[in-house]
């Protein structure tokens, strides 16, 4: 460590603390809702003493054990939660796919471009990017109520890479303008066409840009919630969608658990990717800031 | 890059966004212009032994057909945006002119839907922004003070918050302050109130949405900020130390500096992103208490009426705003890339 960041003790504990108190609040939530989704509704939401939803007294004296699995079986087994999983399986896959192919074209001609239309295009997809979503959607009820599109999972797929695609275009256009220009134009001296350079030299040496990217459309496709809600009939929802409509029929007993074992569900695929991915996502988000 | 290969290479992205982004907001706008069909009323004339009454009904089949054959509806010109739900001129006109005081004022533009949803928008924007900006500063300068071996772990609990699924995050959040929860509890600790209810009370909820914008945006802003830490100059700092710069010096005068770029994208992305906030108020069912301009246009499109003209005319507002909180932004990188090319 160079002298000039070495510091005092004080400096120093107040760092730790911050930096504590902090990771208290990024990850106790998660840490508790986990625990929580093993009990029974009375001691996830406990009148009587909060501690009850660590130590699962009623979960005790209702199930027998300590622990219960019931919240995920009724949610997975009971309302079929499966079906959404599988949906927003094919969802993501499909979007990323897509996104990724139509992505990686546009931004490499954007990032070799040097006429003022290929600004122009950037600066039109940074205004779509700043468009809420659900402006977009109550552009689109009316037209695919008329031709039969809306419900299927096709018509969603193709509006999510659709609302992707300016986020990945700025993303990728990033990457490609740090691979050499002279890469793939002394190949097109060599007689190449711009396509056969494109994919001979630069699609090569584009993968962790292009994984980074994907991260990104996965979660924006994973994640969102306007327009799969609007856009998906109630038998091709995907996990969120799913997740809050458990929500609309807490009244009866134990729906709630349902949700608090799918948002347990939701999460673990997140957690799991960080854990293989933090290095990707942390230079996909650092890319757009520190590279212009 | 010659034309017709750049054409052929942007091809597909082009038709998608054109297709998907750019004709949906001219669809908005006409919708817009657009209202539902009134239902065709017929009189029916019921004889008895009694005589006749008549009665009016309505005629499913006509209405129906109506329906069909003018799908958006019949033109109402700007009256929608007119009406009590949007910017409501009428309302707004009578209670500038009954105005006890600017106070009185404001109370019955707070009561009217629209201008409810654009004052909460433009206060959980202007609130979260900065605050994310700093909360994500301070984690970034903490994490970097501390020893290399627990960055790494910091990093991966501190992006747990911004990856995670909007509405699961902020359901978890929402859980934990219910009156049942362990937060819940807590405050009522604190606040000596065993009644305290976050659900209940429209203050508390504006201020749970936005510790959850912060919550959940401020990652973002730390790992910016972070890497940015990451190419200071160590030189510089040094150079400072011995100049005897203190540390809060060396912060204020190399670090900060540094830094500003990376603030004007971070505030980009935050105002983009904070302006369209919806997925809390679904999560903390907060619509009695705050709703968002996202929020109107998804309420108007739910339910078993479909409110589409009421819906567009929001959106048609919202976009609007869009471009006017980007104006300067667009302008900014307008001329940036002006001198560069």
């Amino acid at each position: 460590m160079s002298k000039a960041t070495r510091m005092s003790p004080t400096v120093s504990a107040l760092a730790y603390g911050l930096l504590g108190l902090w990771l208290i609040m990024a990850a106790f939530p998660f840490l508790w809702t986990l625990w929580g989704s093993f009990k029974v509704e009375g001691d996830f939401f406990s009148k009587a003493d909060w501690a009850n939803s660590i130590f699962g007294t009623l979960t005790r004296v209702e199930t027998g054990g300590s622990f219960t699995g019931d919240g995920y079986y009724g949610a997975w087994v009971q309302e079929e939660f499966w079906r959404a999983a599988l949906n927003t399986l094919i969802v993501c896959v499909c979007v990323v796919t897509i996104s990724l192919t139509c992505g990686t074209l546009g931004g490499y001609a954007l990032s070799r471009s040097t006429y003022r239309y290929a600004f122009w295009f950037l600066l039109f997809a940074l205004m779509f990017r700043a468009m809420p979503p659900l402006t977009l959607v109550s552009g689109y009820l009316l037209p695919f109520f008329e031709w039969n599109l809306w419900g299927h999972l096709s018509t969603t797929i193709i509006v999510l890479v659709a609302i992707n695609q300016p986020f990945t275009l700025w993303m990728l256009h990033a990457f490609f303008k740090n691979i050499p220009k002279d890469l793939d134009e002394s190949a097109m001296v060599d007689g190449c066409t711009r396509f056969q350079a494109f994919r001979h030299v630069i699609i090569p040496v584009m993968w962790p840009g292009v994984i980074t990217t994907g991260l990104f459309s996965f979660l924006l496709a994973y994640n969102d919630f306007a327009v799969t809600t609007m856009l998906l009939s109630k038998e091709n929802q995907t996990m969120v969608p799913k997740l809050v409509s458990f929500l609309g029929t807490t009244q009866t007993k134990g729906n709630v658990m349902f949700a608090v074992a799918a948002v347990v569900s939701v999460t673990a695929p997140l957690f799991v990717m960080i854990l293989f991915f933090q290095k990707q996502i942390v230079s996909g988000l650092t890319a757009g800031a520190v590279k212009g | 890059m010659k034309h017709s290969s750049f054409f052929w290479f942007v091809l597909p992205s082009a038709v998608l966004m054109i297709l998907f982004i750019a004709l949906p907001i001219v669809s908005v706008v006409t919708q817009s212009l657009y209202q539902e069909h009134e239902q065709v009323i017929i009189e029916v004339e019921n004889c008895g032994p009694f005589g006749c009454t008549t009665a009016e009904s309505v005629d499913q089949e006509a209405t129906q057909a109506l329906r069909e054959a003018e799908p958006l509806g019949q033109w109402a010109g700007l009256n929608i945006y007119k009406d009590r739900n949007h910017l409501a001129f009428a309302e707004v006109g009578e209670a500038w002119t009954s105005r006890i005081n600017m106070g009185d004022f404001f109370d019955t533009l707070m009561n009217l839907p629209f201008y409810s949803a654009i004052a909460f928008t433009l206060t959980y924007t202007a609130v979260v922004t900065p605050l994310t900006i700093i909360a994500g500063f301070l984690i970034a300068i903490g994490v970097n003070a501390v020893a290399r071996a627990l960055r790494g772990p910091t990093i991966f609990f501190s992006l747990l918050p911004m990856i995670v699924t909007p509405i699961v995050g902020a359901l978890v959040l929402f859980w934990m302050v219910d009156a049942r929860g362990v937060l819940g509890t807590a405050l009522q600790w604190a606040a000596g109130d065993p009644d305290l209810s976050v659900k209940a009370s429209t203050p508390l909820m504006w201020a749970m949405l936005m510790v959850y914008g912060i919550w959940s945006s401020a990652p973002f802003a730390f790992i910016v900020y972070y890497a940015g830490l990451q190419t200071v100059n160590t030189d510089t700092l040094e150079a400072a130390m011995i100049d005897g710069a203190t540390r809060w010096q060396r912060i204020r005068y190399v670090v900060i500096p540094h830094l500003v770029p990376l603030t004007t994208f971070i505030a980009l992305i935050q105002l983009m992103d904070n302006f369209r906030v919806f997925e809390p108020i679904v999560s903390f069912s907060a619509q009695a208490h705050a709703r968002s301009l996202s929020f109107a246009i998804f309420n108007d499109l739910g339910g078993e009426t479909r409110l589409l003209s009421s819906a567009a005319a929001t959106s048609v507002l919202t976009i609007i705003g869009v471009a006017i909180l980007l104006s300067p932004v667009l302008v900014r990188t307008w001329r940036d890339f002006g001198k560069a090319r």
